[in-house]
């Protein structure tokens, strides 16, 4: 039932904004948005307890209704370990973004924040639904607010870049949605009998289909996964649409939206098509280190400030996948607590982007320099933030691509070496980016440029605190997805 | 049968309140006239087949929800006629009589239960729209429509009976259930290619009257020529009734597997070509009414999707799709061209670009349009989803899975030309000053607009309700 009111919340709220003029409505959405964290922490509390006792894995908060009844298809939630941690991502970012949004002035504000709510319940839907057209339907619900958020409040380029990004999500998970087309029908009846077949997540696990077929059934699952994360070379339309939305749609792009892809491969691809993971695992794998490699690369060279966090988010989301494709529970369990890191550090780097844009009105690292004199604060957030993405020990970033790496390492040490590279690579583009930003000579904003106000900082204060959280007790998280990344695995082993 | 006979009476009766003259009377009288008989339609639900006119019409529960559909179409449809309202010049009551005529076509159309049934009920309802595409007097264009529409019509028509009459020749009678007896029990085996010609006559016949693929020619024309208003009629109740009257033909006449031999390869060329001509000629389009045209082409190709794949009887999976997908897809359909009427009224043109800017101007137009425009897409959250996913369903549990993936490929594409109206409404500014200013809509129309909108997103939300009707 609770992960019902966590579905719903959200999307009323949405409706019920509409009630509010200007800016009484962004007061309402962050609260509205804050009650759903607070019931998401108190799910992941008790649920917590229930792990710690017992290591009972499977999903709390269930609630099964009939949907379509004729099909065999359920409205079927409810969450495990690995659920609740994307959901607790998902429910802190939100307020942080929807807070970091304050300080911009959008036209029609109130339908902005309820585009953002209305997401929520699309993401929160697609990391609890245990019903597989549910989880299609929840990804869509998720892709259409995005696609408004970045279409109408981004930059010049929008409309474009947004088709773009449209089409390429679209095309992808309607393979996702043929996929799960196919499985459908291999599927059993229906308990109660009423329908031939059932789209249940445990009917997909107990398929148990011939390898010939799962070959290229992997391709139609993991097509929707490889553009959302997105995968090298799925990834054209990524820097562009990053870039050029607005600030709190980047961040709920980067921060969350990607997350719903590696999510996806955990849940809905390894454990369906074991055998064509097996198959195509050193593809997948290849192809994730190039990403990270070539992520890391391009992001050296960029000029654009926001368009380096696109590129490095590019070649940290490579070393997720990676991990994931080990099938190591090292590797996993990395992707896990990194989905978090991640998510916590490309929002607070977004917003730091955002606030320097919006002081000196440009995003050309070329233009920026000499900005610490006036901004100690900005310059200290920045750099906290800056740590945990190069995964400095005893940041957040450190935990996640350590289990990472020993994970790929696990499964072949010269991927596993290569990989190691990403973290030279980020030393390199982040450092560089953060000397020519914030230290070097003097350029034409530095004397007028102003430090945080209040407001920012209860934006960065959170995730800073956050960033030594995770750093410091990594365990609180790992717990919580541990018994899922098992069971997932012993899935994956069952083939 | 009640819905027939009312629809009759009160468009008479229309036709006489036309003598005062006073049009603002009219769109309340026919609202409550199409209310009235939706009512009176749904008082016949699971009743069980009943028959009239020694057994030429039943009526039964698949009957029952396609002329629903049709009805609360029309229902929907005529707040968009207020423009004519306001017009002393516009014979109003004779329009609106008109609709109510073709209304009773239709109905005939989807409860036939004899050839003659299904030629009155298809000649009813062309009658009515061939003097409607014409109703734009002054119009070039308008008239042009009328004639196209006329001509072919009329040929095809002619096609039409002369297979119905070809199957009697071959058969000895115009009963349904007769004709599909005597079809799997051939009296005399060397009148076979006799029949199989007037089937496939009859089923050009019909396919022109959907508009499919390749008689599909006069579609884009008649659509644009015709008022917009109209057009939306056309494309919704027309299409919706020809397919129940199609479904109908294939299920009680020809479900023979000897005539399926002959038949199904048939449609599935329609089909195909259907969905081509639809998807690939609205992409190519710079009018909106005429991308809406196309588009009514492509739709036809996947309704012929559930066609094809059929199975069963008229209970099935594939009726339900057809049910479904005929709803949702009138629905955006009407939302579609009600929106494009009003800002074509207001703005003189009918391109992409005059729909720039909508969403500062008219926010609740462009918020509408853009649900419809998804619908239409196949997007989740609205019916058109569901629709397009039950026929698929159907289909591949049948067999046809390169047909589906055909049309998903083809859905793919339809996306482009979907999403370039949301596109021009919310990321593009106006670019002069007519199209700068907000679209005038009534109250009456918002609302229209606002439950069309909701309509789409309940089929999208809890398709449950209506999944399985039949």
């Amino acid at each position: 039932m609770l992960t019902v009111l966590l579905l719903l919340w959200p999307v009323t709220a949405a409706l019920l904004l509409h009630f509010f003029k200007g800016k009484s409505a962004r007061v309402a959405a962050l609260g509205a948005a804050l009650l759903e964290f607070a019931l998401a922490l108190y799910a992941a509390g008790f649920s917590g307890a229930k792990l710690a006792l017992g290591g009972d894995i499977s999903p709390k908060f269930e609630a099964n209704y009939s949907w379509i009844p004729t099909a065999g298809i359920s409205f079927h939630v409810g969450m495990d370990g690995l659920s609740l941690l994307l959901v607790l991502l998902t429910t802190l970012l939100v307020p942080i973004i929807l807070l970091s949004a304050f300080r911009r002035n959008f036209e029609n504000e109130s339908v902005f924040y309820a585009l953002v709510l209305f997401m929520q319940t699309g993401l929160i839907g697609v990391f609890t639904a245990q019903d597989a057209f549910l989880f299609y339907f929840m990804w869509e619900v998720a892709l259409i607010p995005i696609y408004f958020l970045a279409g109408v409040w981004g930059g010049l380029e929008r409309a474009r870049i947004t088709f773009k990004f449209f089409l390429y999500t679209i095309i992808g998970s309607l393979f996702m949605l043929a996929g799960f087309v196919y499985l459908y029908f291999q599927t059993g009846p229906t308990v109660d009998g009423l329908s031939a077949h059932n789209a249940s997540l445990s009917a997909f696990y107990n398929l148990n289909l011939p390898a010939e077929t799962q070959l290229w059934v992997f391709w139609l699952i993991f097509a929707a996964f490889a553009v959302k994360m997105p995968i090298f070379p799925f990834h054209t339309w990524q820097p562009d649409t990053y870039t050029d939305a607005p600030a709190p749609a980047s961040m709920l792009l980067a921060g969350i939206m990607l997350k719903m892809g590696i999510y996806g491969c955990m849940r809905w691809l390894l454990p369906v098509v074991p055998l064509g993971v097996d198959y195509w695992q050193n593809l997948v794998l290849i192809l994730a280190v190039i990403g990270i490699i070539y992520g890391g690369i391009i992001a050296i060279r960029q000029p654009d400030f926001k368009r380096l966090i696109a590129y490095s988010s590019l070649s940290h989301v490579g070393l997720m996948i990676a991990g994931v494709f080990s099938l190591t529970q090292l590797g996993m369990q990395g992707a896990s607590i990194q989905m978090l890191a991640h998510g916590i550090n490309v929002v607070g780097l977004f917003f730091i982007a955002d606030a320097i844009e919006r002081r000196t009105g440009t995003r050309n690292i070329a233009d920026l320099g000499g900005l610490t004199r006036q901004a100690p604060v900005l310059t200290v957030c920045f750099l906290v933030l800056l740590l945990g993405t190069v995964a400095l020990p005893l940041t957040n970033g450190f935990v996640g691509e350590f289990l990472l790496l020993a994970g790929v390492y696990q499964y072949n040490a010269w991927l596993g070496a290569v990989a190691g590279i990403t973290i030279i690579l980020s030393s390199v583009y982040l450092l560089r980016m953060f000397q020519r930003v914030m230290l070097g000579p003097d350029s034409t904003h530095s004397a007028t440029f102003t430090d945080l106000t209040g407001a920012e900082l209860a934006v960065l204060v959170p995730l800073i605190l956050l960033v030594f959280l995770l750093g410091l007790f990594p365990n609180m998280f790992l717990h919580l997805s541990e018994g899922s990344v098992l069971g997932i695995l012993g899935e994956v082993a069952k083939r | 049968m009640n819905s027939i006979i009312l629809l009759s009476a009160l468009g008479l009766g229309n036709l006489f309140l036309g003598f005062r003259r006073s049009n603002r009377l009219l769109l309340p009288v026919m609202m409550l006239i199409l209310g009235l008989v939706l009512t009176v339609n749904f008082l016949d639900w699971n009743q069980g087949p009943q028959s009239f006119f020694s057994g030429m019409l039943t009526i039964d529960n698949f009957s029952v929800a396609f002329t629903g559909i049709v009805l609360l179409t029309a229902l929907v449809l005529v707040p968009f006629s207020q423009k004519y309202v306001l017009d002393e010049e516009a014979n109003l009551a004779e329009y609106y009589s008109l609709l109510l005529f073709s209304m009773v076509g239709a109905i005939m159309l989807v409860s036939y239960n004899h050839l003659l049934m299904l030629f009155l009920g298809i000649e009813i309802l062309s009658v009515a729209m061939y003097v409607l595409a014409g109703s734009d007097k002054r119009n070039v264009r308008s008239n042009e429509a009328a004639l196209k529409y006329f001509l072919m019509g009329a040929f095809f028509t002619g096609i039409l009976l002369f297979g119905m009459a070809l199957v009697y020749g071959a058969t000895g009678t115009f009963e349904l259930s007769s004709i599909s007896f005597a079809v799997q029990n051939p009296v005399n085996e060397s009148l076979r290619p006799m029949l199989y010609i007037g089937m496939l006559m009859m089923l050009l016949g019909i396919g022109f009257k959907v508009g499919a693929a390749p008689f599909h020619f006069w579609t884009p024309d008649v659509y644009e020529g015709t008022p917009t208003f109209f057009t939306a009629f056309m494309s919704t109740v027309v299409k919706t009734a020809g397919f129940a009257a199609f479904l109908k033909l294939l299920v009680q006449v020809f479900p023979a597997a000897t005539a399926q031999g002959v038949w199904l390869p048939t449609l599935t060329a329609m089909c195909v070509l259907t969905l081509l001509v639809g998807n690939v000629g609205a992409v190519a389009q710079t009018s909106v009414k005429r991308m809406l045209a196309y588009s009514s082409i492509s739709h036809a190709g996947y309704l012929l999707v559930a066609l094809v794949a059929f199975n069963g009887a008229l209970e099935g999976a594939s009726a339900n799709g057809i049910l479904f997908y005929s709803l949702a897809y009138s629905i955006a359909t009407v939302s579609a061209f009600g929106v494009l009427k009003l800002v074509a009224d207001a703005r003189h043109r009918e391109d992409y670009a005059g729909f720039n800017g909508l969403a500062k101007t008219n926010p609740l137009l462009a918020f509408c349009l853009t649900v419809s425009m998804l619908s239409l897409a196949g997007i989740p959250l609205t019916g058109g989803f569901f629709g397009k996913f039950f026929v698929f369903m159907a289909a591949v549990e049948n067999g046809y899975i390169g047909l589906v993936v055909f049309a998903l490929v083809m859905s793919m594409v339809s996306i482009y030309y979907y999403l370039r109206p949301i596109i021009a409404m919310y990321m593009r500014a106006a670019d002069d000053a007519e199209t700068a200013e907000a679209v005038p809509v009534t109250t009456f129309q918002s609302g229209a607009l606002l439950v069309l909108a909701l309509l789409t997103v309940l089929l999208g939300v809890l398709p449950g309700l209506l999944a399985g009707a039949l």
